[in-house]
């Protein structure tokens, strides 16, 4: 200690001091950035999976983002590849594409025809097929598939359920 | 304690207490400026002018604007286009002013590649100038957001979402950019606040800092004559204005700044009352919709040319190459190696260099316009691998540069 001048411990000193406020403000700064609770606690979404006809694309709202709801008819669950099969929701026995309608390339919604049964993005033309798997670069994968709770004919969204993440374990979605 | 006199005049009692006289020397009548140079050596002066135009604008527009997702759109597109009186005057100005700033800065930037006035002591001018780009378009951006129309709202979306990285998938920073899993309440909020206070901040600062920058080794010349500022200065005040070859900051060239200034201006309120059309995209006059995309999302023109470096490749290389656009203009005074620092024209391999950078930038910038189809598609992808190999080849033509 006794070699440590003055002035250098008064310089080290308020640099500790200056230092423990840049952390700390920057910690303050960072949280107020975060989203806050009201936003957090809006961000489920339950859906009656009943209501939905077969073939028919229905837009949903979770958390601002359009979901893609459609019941598949007979023929879809007939022809479904491996793959397709993989992105599948069963309730009872119906079944169901749900997913994020944003291309996963950079965020823009995909528009769905009926007759061709795909979903074509007017941003950079990326495509999908009637299962949400991708057919046509850009898009790097298939539509991000929300979190979701399989509760009797109820569908939650945002909440974590086995069949979500049986698909998230095995890389199906993100 | 400095000593002082019963003051004499109101600028002397001034001088005594803070030198007035000495720092108008300093800063305007004996600050030195080349003769030879010409029109484009005015484009300062003309961008601190766009400059002022845009704060006093915005300042008007702050009085009426709402920074709320329920109320902005008919802020600006009823309370200010409709109510206010001259409210439109405002945001024609402000509109063109973001637009034609870009423009302007584009010029000047060029100016100094052509003449080489980035190197032999004014590398922070170009370091300090291209941070200056970066926070204006940091700037447009976070203004294009304030009218929360739809363009406003899936620019928004798209250009957060390149913080996610590609295969990194940082959903996590784009949510905290936003404050919500899209652009929302929270993120229309802090984009106005950077947009009026902490990025218009920045701006000043870094303009203090390339004003700075440019004092020691002082604005280049049209032949990059390295010039012995101290003796041509002596001569000039000696009374041998003829033979010296600088002129004073303030009157002389200012007074030509400002002529040049002058024929800006009559250019920019053309545009401001007769052709203010371009800056504000018709796509934009429909509120944001947060469940429909426009059928073609493109940025405003300036953006273009790195846009396009971003759209012909897969998410990942797509985002490798716009970052090395956005950054590799920063590294020009090292990557090229040449210690020549006169017009290209002088420069043999350079000068090819200097103009097809020029012609692949105006391709860029037109094929980023364009829905990505057919030739346009690989036009578009010609030219961004070759921005992408024109820096990669500067190095080795500039060094072996004959001395000029």
């Amino acid at each position: 200690m006794h070699n440590i001048s003055r002035r250098g411990f008064m310089g080290k000193a308020f640099g500790a001091v200056a230092g423990i406020g840049a952390v700390g403000s920057l910690v303050a700064m960072k949280k107020s950035w975060d989203p806050l609770p009201s936003v957090k606690a809006a961000g489920f979404t339950t859906l009656d999976m009943s209501i939905y006809k077969e073939g028919e694309l229905i837009t949903e709202k979770w958390r601002g983002k359009p979901i893609f709801v459609l019941k598949k008819t007979a023929e879809m669950i007939a022809k479904q590849t491996d793959k397709q099969k993989a992105r599948d929701i069963v309730l009872g026995d119906a079944h169901f594409m749900v997913c994020i309608g944003l291309c996963t390339h950079l965020g823009c919604i995909p528009a769905y025809n009926p007759a061709e049964q795909g979903f074509l993005c007017a941003c950079h033309g990326g495509m999908f097929d009637w299962s949400g798997e991708v057919t046509k670069v850009p898009p790097p994968r298939g539509f991000d598939i929300p979190p979701f709770k399989i509760d009797g004919n109820k569908m939650i969204l945002g909440e974590v359920g086995p069949e979500y993440q049986k698909m998230k374990d095995s890389g199906v979605t993100l | 304690m400095a000593h002082f006199t019963k003051a004499t005049s109101v600028k002397d009692w001034l001088n005594q207490r803070m030198a007035i006289e000495k720092v108008e020397k300093v800063m305007a009548s004996e600050y030195w400026i080349p003769k030879n140079i010409n029109f484009l050596w005015a484009m300062g002066m003309v961008l601190a002018i766009t400059f002022a135009l845009l704060l006093v604008s915005g300042i008007f527009l702050l009085m009426y604007y709402q920074p709320h997702v329920n109320t902005a759109f008919d802020s600006v597109n009823f309370t200010i286009m409709r109510e206010v009186d001259y409210g439109w005057l405002w945001r024609h100005v402000h509109g063109v002013a973001a637009s034609v700033v870009f423009l302007v800065i584009y010029i000047h930037m060029f100016t100094g590649i052509y003449y080489g006035s980035y190197k032999k002591g004014r590398e922070m001018i170009w370091i300090s100038g291209m941070l200056l780009f970066v926070t204006f378009s940091a700037e447009a951006f976070s203004g294009y957001m304030l009218p929360w129309g739809q363009m406003s709202y899936w620019a928004g979306m798209v250009i957060t979402n390149i913080f996610s990285l590609g295969d990194l998938h940082l959903d996590g920073l784009v949510e905290w950019i936003r404050g919500d899993y899209v652009p929302g309440q929270a993120f229309l909020n802090r984009f106005f606040m950077l947009h009026a206070l902490l990025l218009p901040l920045a701006i000043m600062g870094l303009i203090g800092l390339h004003f700075a920058a440019l004092r020691i080794p002082h604005v280049n010349n049209q032949d990059g004559e390295e010039i012995d500022f101290d003796v041509e200065a002596k001569k000039y005040l000696s009374g041998d204005k003829a033979g010296s070859k600088v002129i004073r900051f303030a009157n002389d060239f200012m007074s030509k700044d400002l002529m040049v200034v002058g024929i800006f201006l009559i250019f920019f309120f053309y545009l401001v009352f007769f052709h203010y059309g371009f800056a504000l995209d018709p796509v934009n006059f429909d509120p944001a919709d947060p469940l429909k995309t426009p059928a073609h999302i493109y940025p405003e023109w300036y953006f273009l040319w790195s846009y396009e470096i971003l759209r012909p490749f897969s998410v990942n290389i797509g985002l490798v190459a716009f970052g090395f656009a956005q950054v590799i203009f920063m590294l020009l005074p090292w990557l090229d190696r040449s210690p020549n620092a006169v017009p290209a024209s002088r420069r043999g391999a350079f000068s090819v260099w200097f103009w097809v950078l020029l012609a692949d930038m105006i391709t860029l910038t037109a094929m980023g316009k364009l829905p990505p189809e057919g030739i346009f598609s690989t036009i578009g992808l010609v030219a961004a691998l070759l921005f992408i190999a024109l820096w990669v080849v500067l190095p080795f033509i500039t060094k072996n540069e004959k001395k000029a």
